[in-house]
């Protein structure tokens, strides 16, 4: 089937099979591969990305379903010259990552949170990355990042 | 991991959807939020040959105030029904129940007619809509019809919906108390279904993971009617269920768990109310 998605503002016209997952729309078709595949099953949250800007799990939901809406992926978050997202910005401050396999979902899962939410405690974080396992950090400074984010720490 | 090949249908109305179902049969499934029907695909568990897309329907999402109940329509997310103030002031327990189930990325995708539909014993929402005694509307090719909670959920995954019948609205009545709630959760990890929970909505309590269905603790709420004790009622709590044993919890724990919980549950009710 035709698809049109508006991915990082640019529009994308594709055709594609009608079981084509979001995530592989993004990362074959789109080419934008900062999107990672972790469980594929829901449970772990790195193919976060924004529908009509709230995180969703891309591996779960269809190209199809995402037709004629707007995604946002973590190439998009930066401005057009080129400067960080505060809470890109803030993961860096902050050393919110090590391997970086989480990172993209994690990134995107908090620009949500603190558009419905911006200034969570840290408890409200951490319930907000119930979705986002990581398998280095121990989490501690990548909440760290958020609170640092919301509070403008790192604007 | 992809689902089989299917053939997508999006309907732009409930009545397109309706005629889409009967026009396909038995080898269509509606999908709503799709965060229980894609990952069942996934695993080869469904594969149905259409999808009829039920998510562009804005016109069964919404949670009106109908004076006696409150309307909630199916395809409404679960972050909607975890934020809505008229549920927040009318009926408590079902915007926190909401605000339990997976992660924030599966509410804002996940549909409470989805959860209602799917019919899963492990789920929260039907277990949080039984003890609130709500009703649920189905429309199909022959017309619309409401049925109790009470009544709708039969077995494993199995509910009181025909074949290409479309849940469209849940009504849930007014609680004369809304405080008297309380929500349990027992779970070994964050975002997994409960391993056994509890919903209470004053002397009625809904036992989530304790038989093939949501189920009410109905040993527990005749002896609270004839004036037992919280802990004495709570004793009771294991009594009729049929839980199963699995690599979370044996049978003899889940019973353990339903009685400790609902001791809570009536506690904490009673406390706020
Ligand atoms: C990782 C993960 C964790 C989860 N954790 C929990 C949890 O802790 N607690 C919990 O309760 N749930 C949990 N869920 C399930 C989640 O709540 C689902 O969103 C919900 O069960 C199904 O809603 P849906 O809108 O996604 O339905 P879909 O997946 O689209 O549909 C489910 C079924 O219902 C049918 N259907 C859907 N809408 C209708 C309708 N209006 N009329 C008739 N039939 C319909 C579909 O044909 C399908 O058979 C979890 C899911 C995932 C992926
Ligand atoms: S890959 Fe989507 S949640 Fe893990
Ligand atoms: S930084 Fe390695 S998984 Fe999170």
């Amino acid at each position: 089937m035709k698809v049109e998605l508006t991915v990082n503002g640019k529009d994308i016209t594709a055709d594609v099979e009608d079981r084509t997952l979001l995530v592989h729309f993004l990362r074959d078709v789109a080419d934008l591969t900062a999107t990672n595949i972790g469980c594929e099953t829901t449970s772990c949250g790195a193919c976060t990305v924004l529908l009509d800007g709230e995180s969703v799990k891309s591996c779960t939901v269809l190209a199809a379903q995402a037709d004629g809406r707007s995604v946002t992926t973590l190439e998009g978050l930066a401005s057009d010259a080129g400067e960080m997202h505060p809470v890109q910005k803030a993961f860096h401050e902050e050393h919110g990552l090590q391997c970086g396999y989480c990172t993209p979902g994690m990134v995107m899962a908090i620009v949500s949170l603190l558009r419905e939410n911006p200034s969570p405690t840290e408890e409200q974080v951490r319930a907000g990355l119930e979705g986002n396992i990581c398998r280095c950090t121990g989490y501690h400074n990548i909440v760290k990042a958020a609170l640092s984010a919301a509070s403008g720490v790192n604007p | 991991m992809i689902p089989p090949a299917f053939t997508y249908r999006r309907a732009s109305s409930a009545d397109e959807a309706i005629a889409l179902a009967a026009e396909y049969g038995d080898d269509a499934k509606y999908l709503a939020g799709g965060h229980s029907l894609l990952p069942l695909m996934k695993l080869r568990f469904a594969a149905p040959s259409v999808l009829i897309d039920l998510g562009r329907l804005p016109e069964l999402s919404y949670i009106r105030d109908e004076r006696t109940y409150v309307a909630i329509g199916a395809l409404t997310r679960h972050h909607d029904v975890q934020h809505s103030p008229v549920l927040a002031a009318q009926i408590p327990l079902l915007a926190h129940t909401a605000g339990r189930v997976g992660d924030p990325q599966i509410r804002h995708r996940g549909t409470i007619g989805g959860s209602v539909a799917h019919g899963d014993a492990a789920s929260d929402l039907p277990a949080a809509l039984l003890a609130l005694d709500a009703t649920f509307v189905a429309r199909g090719p022959s017309g619309t019809r409401s049925v109790q909670a009470a009544g709708f959920f039969k077995g494993i995954f199995e509910t009181d919906l025909e074949p290409g019948e479309l849940l469209t609205e849940i009504q849930v009545p007014k609680p004369a108390v809304p405080a008297a709630w309380s929500f349990q959760k027992f779970t070994k990890r964050a975002i997994d279904w409960a391993i056994v929970g509890v919903a209470v909505q004053g002397h009625a309590i809904a036992l989530i993971n304790m038989g093939t269905t949501p189920l009410r603790a109905t040993a527990a709420e005749a002896a609270l009617a004839s004036g037992a004790s919280i802990a004495d009622a709570a004793a009771l709590a294991a009594e009729g269920t049929s839980a199963g044993s699995d690599i979370h919890a044996t049978k003899a724990f889940r019973e353990h768990l339903a009685r400790v919980l609902v001791k809570r549950a009536l506690e904490e009710a009673g406390a706020r109310s």
